[in-house]
């Protein structure tokens, strides 16, 4: 079976590997680049836990082959600390309690960073409705929404100062 | 979980893509949103020897109207139909369509030439497309042909494609002014098909009578149906609620679900005649009508 | 409650944001697929497609020729070790790997051992099993009727598929009570099979060291301290030792009572790992996680309820048979096999109450409790909220009034029931009466009825539950005769800085953070200063873990007492810094100092260095304590849940408008961590209420097996939940706190199915069972000619 070499620019690093064709997005970001934040948490597209941002669009990196990805730009959890610096909707995560077992987590991070990136003032119904595809079992999404108003609160102020 | 080997191309021409369809028949299978096919390969429900990725060929996502017709790209992303100004003022049918499918994120990746071409009677664009008397551009190696969406489901999973065209365009006629079209699903929650879905677009003249009505049903047959009786009931008559009412129940008459863990075939009879009602009712006020 | 500490310290009270947190929202939590170790193999499992079918052949020829796959292990091959049959934590039998049949759908076949994960895939597919099926019972009626195959051929001598009859209650009393009542009601209630669905599914990576003899298993487990016992015993007699068992439970992605069966992929990989010398890793996907793993509920309940004329209630009754699947693997503590049901009297004051369990053995997975249900309680709640509605209805009361008349009032606490739980404290009239004061419940009655006019159904439902946690005092609990204690030990360093670990492990519940609170709140020192670990039982002190909301019950009082055992000796090195007696001086949070003198003091930092350098002659050096906490009773949480609800009369859809929950569980260590359960277990209520069930059919075929099919609500399904509490501590427990985890889960459902009812009551509508789907709302519409 032919391999193909792709080429993956992922947090801005660009990550080269040889891949089988029907490799999935999301096993080549944890068990060959051991990117394990992202996470798998059903086998027929629903739950949104290996969300990450694919030229800046969030989308479910289950259902997606590697070899697709040659020449593209992807975001990770991991990528959303800068410099040490956590992103606001990290921070939101944290302030607002938006997390308990922590395993949806990083599909809602990419969903909510992606969700402010084209829409900086979201009401409660665009944030429910922009997370409707990431499930959460252990917040009943509450603070998930709050989360994400602490978020593009900052966001704001941030762009404010 | 996991696929099935096989053997990937990615084309950046049509003509690529098409000669890699001639040559590996009913082994290949086109990849482009992918949110539909490689679910079913990850169940091994699909196992394509050959895979052809059309991700990378140019030109098949745009999103125009010219000369009163309204030009979808085969790789227009849902996510994209959803969030068009253009979409939303002229075409909310559309809008209304491609924000049901799936969920937001899958909506970033799912194709309205996959919905159409993978043919699946639960997807949600046929219905809409018989509703518009849209028009499907199949592109083969010897050129392009246009199929009518009345003709282009033909049977569950199957359309009117030969096996070595590809679905690269749509086209729906601009609809005249006093027209309006809305989509209603029905759904046990957000991501899931519709237990039933109706489409329905309209136009009233000036008059204030049907000059034209389109309705389609989803998920209860073994291909999008049309609301034949319905549509020609409406017709020369004025619109008010006994008039949706009759044309409501003629829909549910024409529609032959099946009973699955979506509802019974009584429920689903019954929930197209409910939708049916809401999607003419809405179609009506966005055609600058009132249901009298 | 008033806050004895500052903010900084972080004691009861402060809503501390979580310690847990930074590792998280960087995706750097470690979960067991995240673990690597070097030439690690992967094991994936051949399910059965039959629900009950002998195994004639498993042929692994075409398996074994794929280049990667090294073994493929039967039951065969772990008969040879006798690992083929293991107990289950009720002391039944259940198998590892079958040698002569299987027994539901998905079981365990065989197991493929290979290099990656996709070749491991691909080897199970080339496994070749051929069956023989058997027929299958499903109908838990029928399996035991008269001629009904049996199940457990396993079993020598048993000739049907009763597995228990359990009963409590003074049944002759109980039907004076029936006999001589003015109004009865009596109605049949089906609480489906449902399935927790963590999003992170079981797994883990097994590590054997042939030299050393020592095996580590990384697993999502919520008691690693019981597994390990439990291997222990099972493997013992193939060189298994207890002292050379590590179980390490990592980060967990949810339990909620699915992560505490031992289940059989786990026993596999640690076999392999036995026998290759090489770590092994086996993650279920979804599918098999909902096919095969444990479920919660499936009893079908026969309810009555007596009472007088004027509404006050005077008796109840209850049958019920409990389809456990083919063998009893649920977890209960061990002399309760209907777990804490008969809590079923809930917040009522019965004279009279007899309770029947019977368990019967089908062809499905095995399991009963595995979904946030504190050991039955949600469907005791279920029921007797259900009756309590039905019988207001009846005699026309409203629901709310009916309750607060037959509501257990405040000084009859602490109060036994009649059918034995002494429940420790509540205060049930003033959590409804807060929760219809937010709620507005006057003025939506008011709506409904000016609604009802016009024919539009609107419905307004209460569920003002009583939970029963905190397993348990070592007289009555104990799961597989380990008793139900649990455990703290907490060392302080000479800097000041604290080290604790517990026999409990979170699984999102924010320990790190809430047992830091406790012992900040007895010690004063602060949070930021407390490391708290949970889940490796070479270094946590025994626990039977996290499940049934006990933590706080159970680790949280040990971690409590453990300090104060802390803080004497402290009191002790105080004095001794002090040169004054140990009677002189007072304690704030973090500080000894002279009555009367405050100026001389020491706090606590002072002391814990002293413990190392400058410590009273004769006394030990160091300062640490553990403590192992036999709970003297278990505690009593409740709330009063009230639900509003829109019903579309053209499609039966149910829209939630509002939903008000107010909780009461005593004193509460973080306010924010505790709403933050009440979000969950609220939307955990709404699941099994109006979306999710697993059911079978004829051939014993599961018709959910996916998510495509079994529905976990979205945020757009969820409603905006609002959330109030009242608080009446624990009498008996060192801080005065109950315990939340399970509360919203217990309480909700009936809230929902009594709204929706409520809405229909007036065409005739007595009882709807969970889930309400919209074509049950529809069925019952058009059955009484109501459209849109």
């Amino acid at each position: 079976m032919a391999t193909h070499r792709i080429r993956v620019t992922v947090n801005g690093s660009i990550r080269e590997a040889e891949v089988e064709p029907r490799l999935l997005f999301v096993h080549f970001l944890r068990d060959v680049l051991r990117l394990t934040g992202t996470h798998i948490g059903c086998d027929t597209t629903h739950c949104g836990a290996c969300t990450v941002l694919l030229d800046g669009k969030p989308i479910k990196s289950c259902t997606l082959f590697a070899v697709q990805t040659d020449g593209r730009d992807v975001l990770t959890v991991e990528g959303l600390e800068q410099d040490g610096q956590l992103h606001p909707i990290q921070e939101g995560f944290w302030q607002e309690h938006g997390l308990q077992c922590g395993f949806c987590t990083p599909g809602m991070l990419m969903t909510g960073y992606a969700l402010l990136q084209h829409n900086p003032a979201p009401t409660e119904h665009e944030i429910r409705w922009a997370i409707s595809g990431n499930l959460c079992r252990c917040t009943g999404y509450v603070n998930i929404v709050k989360a994400v108003q602490y978020a593009a609160e900052k966001v704001r102020q941030g762009e404010a100062s | 979980m996991i696929p099935p080997q096989f053997e990937y191309f990615a084309p950046t021409t049509l003509p690529e893509a098409l000669t890699l369809m001639r040559t590996y028949g009913s082994e290949a299978k086109l990849l482009s949103g992918g949110q539909s096919l490689i679910p079913l390969m990850k169940l091994r429900l699909a196992t394509p020897a050959y895979l052809i990725d059309i991700n990378r060929i140019p030109g098949l996502d745009h999103l125009q109207e010219r000369n009163g017709v309204l030009s979808i790209g085969a790789l227009t992303r849902e996510a994209d139909l959803e969030r068009s100004e253009l979409v939303r003022a002229k075409y909310p049918i559309v809008c209304d369509t491609a924000m049901v499918i799936g969920d937001p994120l899958v909506r970033n990746l799912a194709t309205i030439g996959g919905n159409l071409a993978h043919a699946d009677p639960a997807n949600d664009h046929p219905a809409t497309m018989l509703a518009l008397g849209a028009e499907i551009v199949a592109t083969g190696l010897d050129g392009e042909r246009t199929i009518p969406a009345t003709e282009f489901f033909t049977d569950f999973f199957t359309t009117a494609l030969r096996p070595d065209e590809i679905l690269t365009d749509i086209r729906i006629p601009a609809p005249p002014a006093g027209s309006g079209g809305a989509y209603v699903k029905l759904k046990r929650k957000v991501g899931d098909f519709a237990v039933v879905g109706v489409a329905a677009q309209v136009t009233i003249d000036a008059t204030g009578i049907c000059a034209r009505a389109g309705i389609g049903l989803t998920n209860v047959g073994p291909t999008p149906l049309q609301g034949h009786s319905a549509e020609a009931f409406l017709q020369g008559k004025r619109l008010d609620q006994d008039c949706i009412k009759r044309a409501a129940q003629l829909a549910a008459e024409a529609a032959r679900p099946e009973a699955d863990l979506r509802g019974s075939v009584e429920y689903k009879r019954d929930m197209v005649r409910v939708l049916t009602t809401r999607a003419l009712t809405r179609a009506l006020e966005r055609a600058g009508g009132q249901v009298a | 409650m008033t806050l004895k500490t500052s903010p900084e310290v972080g004691g009861m009270g402060h809503a501390v944001k979580r310690k847990e947190d930074p590792r998280f929202i960087r995706g750097q939590g470690t979960y067991v697929d995240d673990i690597e170790l070097p030439g690690m193999l992967y094991l994936d499992i051949v399910r059965s497609p039959y629900a009950h079918a002998t195994i004639k052949n498993i042929d692994a020829a075409k398996a074994l020729a794929m280049p990667g796959v090294l073994e493929v292990i039967t039951g065969v091959t772990l008969a040879k070790y006798n690992l083929h049959w293991m107990p289950t934590l009720m002391s039944d039998m259940q198998m590892v790997l079958p040698v002569e049949k299987v027994m539901y759908q998905a079981q365990e076949v065989a197991a493929v051992l290979a290099t990656d994960r996709y070749t491991a895939a691909d080897g199970v597919t080339a496994v070749d099993v051929t069956y023989e099926p058997l027929p299958v019972v499903v109908d838990p009626f029928k399996a035991l009727e008269p001629g009904a195959p049996v199940l457990r051929t396993d079993k020598p001598g048993k000739t049907d598929n009763r597995i228990f009859h359990w009963e409590v209650g003074d049944k002759a009393a109980t039907d004076r009570a029936f006999r001589d009542a003015a109004v009865t009601v009596k109605e049949d209630i089906y609480i489906p099979r449902i399935h927790v669905s963590s999003i992170e599914t079981c797994g883990c990576v097994a590590q054997f060291n042939r030299v050393s003899g020592q095996l580590t298993v990384w697993m999502t487990t919520q008691a690693p301290h019981a597994v390990r016992t439990v291997f222990a015993l099972v493997a013992g007699h193939v060189g298994l030792a207890e002292h050379k068992i590590r179980i390490i439970s990592p980060d967990i992605g949810g339990g909620f009572g699915g992560k505490v069966p031992v289940y059989p992929g786990y026993v596999i990989a640690v076999a392999a790992a036995v026998l290759t010398g090489k770590p092994i890793k086996w993650i279920e996907d979804r599918m098999e996680n909902l096919q095969a793993d444990s479920f919660a509920r499936d009893y079908h309940i026969t309810a009555e309820l007596a009472a007088r004329q004027d509404g006050k209630l005077t008796a109840l009754r209850i049958k019920t048979l409990a389809d456990h699947g083919y063998t009893d693997a649920a977890a209960n503590p061990s002399k309760f096999p209907a777990g804490l049901f008969h809590i079923c009297t809930g917040s009522y004051d019965f004279q009279a109450a007899h309770v029947e369990v019977d368990g019967v053995y089908t062809n499905k997975p095995p399991g009963g409790i595995a979904y946030r249900c504190s050991f039955r309680v949600t469907e005791a709640v279920h029921t007797i909220e259900r009756m309590v509605d039905i019988m207001a209805h009846e005699l026309q009361i409203d629901p709310a009034e009916f309750r607060k008349k037959n509501f257990i009032q405040p000084e009859r606490f602490p109060y036994t029931s009649v059918l034995g739980w002494e429940y420790d404290s509540g205060n049930y009239g003033a959590a409804l009466d807060l929760a219809m004061h937010k709620i507005g419940y006057a003025e939506l009655r008011q709506e409904q009825a000016e609604k009802r006019q016009r024919g539009e159904l609107m419905g307004i439902g209460i569920s003002s539950f009583t939970e029963i946690v905190g397993a348990g005092p070592s007289k009555h609990f104990d799961i597989l005769g380990l008793k139900m204690f649990d455990s703290c030990e907490i060392r302080i360093h000479p800097t000041g800085k604290a080290m604790a670990r517990f026999g409990t492990k979170s699984q999102g519940q924010g320990h790190e953070t809430t047992y830091a609170q406790i012992i900040a709140e007895e010690l004063g020192i602060p949070v930021a200063d407390i490391q708290v670990e949970e889940g490796d039982t070479d270094t946590a002190p025994y626990g039977l873990g996290t499940y049934a909301s006990r933590s706080t019950a159970t680790a949280g009082a040990a971690a409590s007492i453990a300090s104060r055992k802390i803080r004497d000796k402290a009191r002790k090195i105080a004095a001794h810094l002090l040169e004054a007696s140990e009677e002189d001086l007072e304690w704030e949070p973090g500080k000894f100092y002279v009555k009367g003198s405050p100026e001389r003091a020491k706090t606590i930092q002072e002391i814990t260095f002293a413990a190392y350098t400058n410590h009273p002659q004769g006394m030990e050096a160091g300062l640490e304590a553990v403590s192992y906490y036999d709970p003297p009773n278990l505690t009593f949480p409740f709330g009063s849940y009230i639900c509003v609800v829109d019903i579309d009369k053209g499609t039966g859809e149910v829209k939630i408008r509002r939903f008000v929950a107010v909780d009461d569980c005593g004193n509460i260590i973080n306010p924010m961590i505790v709403e933050g359960q009440i979000h969950g277990g609220l939307t955990m209520g709404l699941a099994p209420a109006l979306f999710e069930e697993i059911s079978y059919d004829a051939q014993g075929n599961i018709q959910q097996g996916s998510f495509m099919d079994y529905l976990l609500p979205t945020a757009m399904e969820t409603p905006k939940w609002e959330t109030d509490k009242t608080c009446t501590p624990s009498p008996h427990h060192p801080l005065g706190a109950k315990g939340i985890g399970e509360s919203a889960t217990v309480g909700a459902p009936a809230a929902i199915a009594n709204a929706v009812v409520d809405a229909l009551w007036h065409l005739g509508v007595r009882h709807i069972d969970i889930p309400i789907t919209p074509e049950k709302v529809w069925q019952c519409l058009r059955a009484r000619g109501v459209t849109e």
